[in-house]
């Protein structure tokens, strides 16, 4: 046993051919098709709502705004509904509502996710095991039905403190997968040379640990945002979600109250699932890509 | 018992009181953070009720004495879960004085079997799917038309539930729109009724079914890869064996007791969709149920529900927790003693 293998390894690292890189690049571009069709049509989705916004009357959204029940028509491109609401002035001005309600719970859950994590995995001790059994507890407990509670006595009335319940939630995933990362983390050489270098906990925590788990809380984030936006578009369905506001998960509760399924007024169902099924693809093509970089024993898998 | 010993059984069961401790102190606390005055909420409703009650401030004491709310937050809260050990959750406020258990109990028959059925299906289903697809020896046909049931898997399960239902049921009326079984039909062992709930929980049980496959399949086909390198694959390849004996008896049997645990992880979120789907096919389940009390604004009904559902899910892993030492002979529990 000497050291005969170091420089050979050096020296193959340092000299990659071209035809190696390129193929490297073509496969990082790879890796990233589906990521960048996730984001691409989340985005095209979010701009159509932003500009759309921006262009019809918040008016035309409103209760009784319209005549009742018209199929599509060159003034009314999505019709109206049941209740005389437009349904394209519904659908572009709760479009941007849905993803703020994502985003911030997405946004709120995993940032309190990953202080647990980070800490419980640091510091382990009693404190990690409290929080590690929480998270457990928390995993089994159907959110959903916790929610539906919290809704049903907090008639929730904006957009954010929506967000904000459904955040507080969304906490257990994350925390549990930036827990498991820490622990190992933890026990790497540049940890210890960190510590003698005379690094405190935080400093250790925050530029030496955090920065390596960037995949994990992109893939994290990710799934926070989809958790919390199936979530708060389910309680809206149940109608526990924000009112006066239009929404997508509302626009469902109201066709569905009213029957719209029967009464064959496709127009008043169909943009929500659609626009639903939209973003779910793409937060789908995103957790997918980002599950590759988080997660390297997919890796072989994935390509089969 | 095999591969288990003492300690590890006291603390899964531990865990499961854990959870019912969790999810009930979660009851408690919700109405007493929740801003506003529940009871005053459900005595202005019952005044409204019965259109105007003399003594409205008695009435609202009298109340305050019923449910205890008068005495000390901890009395309150100790007295609480003694109730919820006692299985004694209350009095419904919309059909008062039903028994909250009475209300919730026949929900549960409905619910556990629509969820545990489509679970059991999902998950062979999705083993087969996830096997067919990482397999060398599956035919090119299969390979190709195997990710189609994918696509049900970006939907949330009330989507797929509501486009199930406009099209089997609303469009071309193959199967019933809601309900569990048909009106009229005498509840007894018959081909008729049974038939009948059949009939009534097809397109419920697709909706889960469809919407989980895909997840299922990907993991499993994720492991089945994961178990190629394995030196016993190399060993029961250089034996010989029949190439489909290698398939399920090695790769598939090895790659199924992780999947176990991924059910185990999956349950809670399986029951959150299967509410949804519930109360979209309007099925006597817990979800319908649920979204009931949620019109009637009938708190102690939805508590109770929730409730019910955590203890569920909860025994649910703590059974699969115990008899996975059995599924995964290498998993054992029992702490070695001396090195």
């Amino acid at each position: 046993m000497d050291t005969a293998t170091l420089p050979r390894a050096t020296a193959y690292n340092a000299r990659p051919t071209i035809r190696g890189a390129l193929r490297r690049i073509i496969a990082v571009f790879k890796d990233n098709q589906a990521f960048t069709f996730g984001v691409l049509l989340l985005l095209a989705l979010y701009l159509f709502g932003v500009i759309g916004s921006q262009v019809v009357s918040p008016k035309k959204a409103d209760m009784g705004a319209n005549p009742l029940n018209l199929s599509p028509t060159w003034e009314h491109p999505l019709g109206t509904d049941g209740l005389g609401r437009d349904m394209f002035a519904v659908m572009v001005i709760g479009i941007p509502n849905t993803f703020k309600i994502g985003f911030l719970a997405g946004a709120v859950g995993v940032a309190i996710g990953t202080l647990i994590g980070l800490l419980a995995g640091y510091y382990r001790g009693v404190a990690d095991a409290f929080f590690s059994s929480f998270a457990d507890v928390m995993l089994v407990i159907p959110t959903l039905a916790i929610l539906i509670t919290v809704s049903a006595y907090v008639r929730v009335v904006t957009v954010e403190i929506m967000a904000v319940i459904v955040g507080l939630l969304a906490w257990p995933m994350p925390a549990r997968v930036i827990r498991s990362q820490t622990l190992s983390l933890r026990e790497r050489l540049f940890v210890e040379i960190a510590k003698l270098s005379g690094q405190n906990d935080f400093e250790i925590i925050a530029f030496q640990i955090l920065p390596n788990l960037t995949a994990y809380l992109a893939a994290s984030f990710v799934g926070a945002v989809s958790a919390g936006i199936l979530a708060a578009v389910g309680l809206e369905v149940l109608g526990l979600g924000p009112q006066n506001v239009p929404t997508i998960g509302r626009t469902l509760y109201y066709a569905f109250r009213y029957t719209a399924l029967f009464r064959g007024m496709w127009w008043w169902w169909g943009p929500p699932v659609v626009t639903l099924a939209i973003i779910f693809t793409g937060l789908f093509q995103m957790s997918t890509a980002l599950d590759k970089y988080a997660n390297p024993r997919l890796k072989g898998a994935m390509r089969g | 018992m095999r591969g288990m010993d003492l300690r590890y059984f006291v603390r899964r069961i531990g865990m499961f009181f854990l959870v019912i401790y969790v999810a009930a102190s979660f009851n408690f606390l919700i109405p007493r953070l929740a801003p506003g005055n529940p009871i005053g909420a459900i005595t202005s409703r019952m005044a409204n009720a019965s259109a105007g009650i003399e003594n409205g401030q008695a009435m609202f004491e009298a109340y305050r004495k019923r449910f205890g709310l008068d005495e000390p937050i901890y009395v309150q809260y100790v007295k609480y879960l003694w109730n919820t050990v006692r299985l004694d959750l209350g009095q419904s406020l919309s059909a008062y004085p039903a028994e909250v258990w009475e209300i919730i109990r026949p929900a549960i028959g409905w619910s556990i079997g629509l969820i545990g059925v489509s679970v059991l299906l999902t998950f062979a289903l999705g083993i087969a799917v996830g096997a067919l697809l990482a397999w060398k020896g599956t035919p090119k046909i299969v390979k190709a038309v195997l990710p189609m049931t994918m696509i049900g898997g970006v939907l949330p399960y009330y989507l797929l539930a509501m486009l199930l239902l406009y099209i089997f049921a609303f469009t071309t009326r193959l199967f019933p729109m809601s309900g569990a079984y048909d009106s009229g039909i005498p509840r007894e062992l018959s081909w008729q009724y049974i038939s009948s709930i059949a009939r009534h929980a097809v397109l419920p049980a697709l909706s889960i079914i469809l919407t989980s496959l895909g997840g299922w399949a990907l993991t499993m086909r994720g492991l089945m890869v994961n178990t190629v390198g394995e030196d016993y694959m190399l060993l029961a390849n250089a034996k010989g064996l029949p190439k489909r004996r290698i398939l399920w008896w090695y790769s598939v049997r090895n790659a199924i007791p992780p999947q176990v645990t991924h059910l185990a992880i999956a349950l809670g979120y399986v029951v959150s969709g299967a509410i949804l789907v519930e109360i979209v096919f309007s099925y006597p389940g817990l979800g319908y149920q649920l979204y009931m009390s949620i019109v009637n604004s009938d708190y102690t009904v939805i508590q109770g529900i929730t409730l019910v559902l955590a203890v569920s899910v909860g025994l649910c892993v703590l059974i699969i927790d115990l008899i996975y030492p059995r599924l995964d002979p290498r998993v054992t529990y029992v702490v070695e003693s001396s090195g």
